[in-house]
């Protein structure tokens, strides 16, 4: 049996998704750039895919839309494109809390010579705006910011940051990272300023191994990859037909589910959560309640470590993960809950549960059961009992 | 996800001595909250022999797993022995961990260590000036590593890069800046492959090895060898017998005679036929 509550780490390929993509992958392979008459059905489907994505993300135009393999090469084509395209600029200003495939962009270009300011958070994972307003300047080449956190869910206000940017420097562009935020809130960047957006299909039940970069009409991008025509220019390579497939139909379907995700996804989400922190007193939400997207919470068990609590989980078939150093092999915790001034005493033990469409009342049920044994039986083995007791008494 | 021997798993599934005990002749602590683990190890000795052990861990399957396994080891054990007990003895006992996690065992380690150093304190009067004479100067300050810690994992696990260094102990795990203090104490402290021979024993053991392993395999096929000269690195030889007038003796010399020589003296070798 498996409890899967780490869909912030990838998703189920949803059934349908999987049968529509099989075509594609048996009888229609051609290549859609071909001219013949047995290419026209893998073009009309990358075509199909194109103006549902389109409809999924906002854009104006199908032309906007760029296929890619991964979340992380749309955040490196956005990036070094805007950069590349802007020579005489040096400054970028990004978040404290922004994905590793987005911070070592940045770190790999601060060692060609450009100015990062990295943006900070208070304790629940909000951004300080004032500081970001302040550093915008004329050098500034780029603004990145990703529109929900992995580690927390913590929404970002995208929009208004967008209008900050643009009355400061209309120059600057714009990119956000709606990875974690894509299938589980709206996504519109009709009217928003945001001038280049990055998803990942396995994130919301399409297969590992395609993604999307949006581009504003007016936007030009130099190519990261280059070769052939494909893509309009803007990433050359055969198109991933089945992949692109399967996007096309994760993004219908994941439209189709907002309304679910806001009020049934949320409600297990809640459940859990109240839960958890009412019947284990060492347990703390390490966000804010609100403004968070809503699959994904964030709790901190004070006094024991988090990659033990995972193993003891995955024993009984549940699937979570960790701010954890140990879970990493880097040594360091989360680099998000230490930007957020998390406590050491929480730090450690930070658990990630994030929930899908396909999870279940039942399984909720199943992990508020066995959480509250495990986080005995370990609280048990902490060589901090007085600290413990002391936290008993003050939380009861 | 990490590969766990049965053992570890076992033993941070079901740890073995889990607690405090309250009149424990000694207390052993090592790590902290702020790095994200740390052990608290109570002994109880009399006359000389560890009667009774507990633990209590804050930390990942691994160090609960070195923890528990460590109470085991030195149960009934008099302290002499349980003086001799190393990370890697602790490591071994569970089967073997990790690399990354190896610093898991030198925290149990470090742990029994403070507890018997506090124990002897506790018998023997020091002289305080002397004893902080001795703090270990501290490399790593993000983990609080000392100098003494790293050369005790160079020495016992036979470490020797930096990446070992920050599996074994943390140290170098987190801003990275002390890196080249480490590589420093690596060359100082790690045993260098091969200590280098003195010309003399050079050309003794080059003998040798013609002698007992090149020359009896080439009379297996009716021929032989003769050593001429050594210069350096340089072994001039004169092949006799039936490889004297073989075809392949170029052969002979270059993938049989040279690569015996270099994998048994040094690979610096060049064989130069004669």
């Amino acid at each position: 049996m498996v409890i899967y509550l780490d869909n912030n780490a990838t998703t189920k390929v949803d059934d349908k998704v999987f049968d529509e993509m099989i075509p594609f992958l048996r009888e229609e392979y051609a290549n859609p750039s071909s001219m013949y008459e047995f290419s026209v059905k893998s073009s009309n489907a990358i075509a199909d895919a194109r103006e549902k994505v389109k409809e999924f993300l906002g854009a104006k135009s199908e032309k906007e839309i760029i296929f890619t393999s991964c979340g992380s090469e749309s955040a490196n084509t956005a990036i070094k494109g805007a950069v590349a395209h802007n020579k005489s600029k040096k400054h970028i200003i990004t978040t404290k809390v922004e994905h590793p495939c987005v911070l070592n962009t940045y770190k790999s270009l601060e060692k060609q010579g450009y100015k990062v300011d990295y943006i900070g958070v208070n304790a629940n994972g909000e951004l300080d705006l004032e500081e970001l307003k302040e550093k915008i300047t004329d050098d500034t080449a780029l603004v990145s910011v990703m529109w929900a956190n992995n580690e927390t869910g913590v929404i970002f206000p995208v929009k208004e940051i967008g209008e900050i940017i643009k009355s400061r420097n209309p120059n600057t562009l714009f990119f956000v990272d709606a990875v974690q935020a894509a299938g589980k809130i709206n996504i519109d960047v009709k009217d928003s300023n945001i001038d280049m957006l990055g998803v990942s299909g396995h994130k919301f039940h399409a297969p590992k191994g395609i993604g999307v970069l949006y581009v504003k009409s007016n936007v030009i991008l130099p190519p990261l990859i280059t070769g052939g025509h494909q893509e309009r220019g803007y990433r050359a390579g055969t198109e991933n037909v089945p992949y692109i497939v399967g996007l096309g139909k994760a993004a219908e379907l994941a439209q189709e589910n907002l309304g679910f995700e806001l009020s049934e996804v949320k409600r297990l989400r809640d459940k859990l959560e109240t839960g958890i922190l009412k019947n284990i007193f060492n347990a703390r939400l390490n966000s804010s309640i609100s403004n968070r997207v809503p699959n994904t919470t964030n709790i901190g068990f004070e006094y024991i470590e988090g990659e033990l609590i995972l193993l003891h989980l995955s024993d009984l078939g549940i699937c979570a993960s960790s701010g954890s150093a140990c879970t990493s092999g880097s040594l360091e915790p989360s680099h998000v809950l230490r930007a957020m001034g998390t406590p050491f005493t929480s730090l450690h033990g930070s658990i990630r549960f994030s929930l899908s469409r396909f999870t279940t009342e039942k399984e909720v049920d199943f992990v508020l059961d066995k959480l509250p044994k495990v986080i005995d039986s370990i609280t048990k083995i902490s060589p901090y009992q007085e600290e413990l007791e002391h936290l008993k008494k003050t939380r009861s | 996800m990490w590969k766990y021997s049965d053992k570890v798993m076992d033993h941070y599934r079901n740890p073995r001595n889990v607690g405090k005990i309250d009149d424990a002749d000694v207390i052993g602590e090592a790590g902290s909250l702020a790095c994200g683990d740390s052990l608290k190890l109570y002994l109880k000795i009399k006359d000389g022999v560890v009667t009774d052990a507990k633990f209590q861990t804050f930390g990942c399957g691994s160090a609960v797993a070195s923890s528990s396994i460590l109470t085991e080891m030195v149960i009934g054990k008099p302290l002499e022995e349980v003086r001799k007990i190393t990370n890697a003895d602790i490591a071994k006992e569970l089967d073997g961990l990790p690399p990354e996690k190896m610093h898991c065992s030198v925290m149990g380690h470090e742990a029994l260590e403070d507890a018997l150093k506090k124990y002897y304190d506790e018998e023997i009067e020091f002289d305080l000036s002397n004893t902080e004479n001795k703090e270990s100067r501290v490399v790593c300050t993000c983990f609080n590593v000392t100098e003494d810690i790293i050369k005790e994992a160079i020495e016992v696990n036979g470490l020797k890069t930096v990446e070992d260094i920050t599996n074994y102990t943390k140290a170098g795990g987190a801003c990275g800046r002390c890196k080249g203090d480490i590589q420093k104490l690596i060359d100082k402290y790690a045993k260098k492959d091969e200590p280098k021979l003195s010309p003399a024993q050079l050309i003794l053991k080059i003998n040798k090895v013609i002698e007992n392993v090149i020359a009896p395999e080439l009379q297996k096929d009716g021929g032989d060898i003769e050593l001429i000269d050594i210069n350096e690195n340089k072994v001039y030889v004169k092949l006799q017998g039936r490889c004297s007038s073989c075809k392949n003796s170029v052969l002979t010399i270059k993938s049989f005679v040279e690569s015996t020589l270099k994998d048994k003296v040094s690979k610096d070798i060049e064989v130069i036929q004669v």
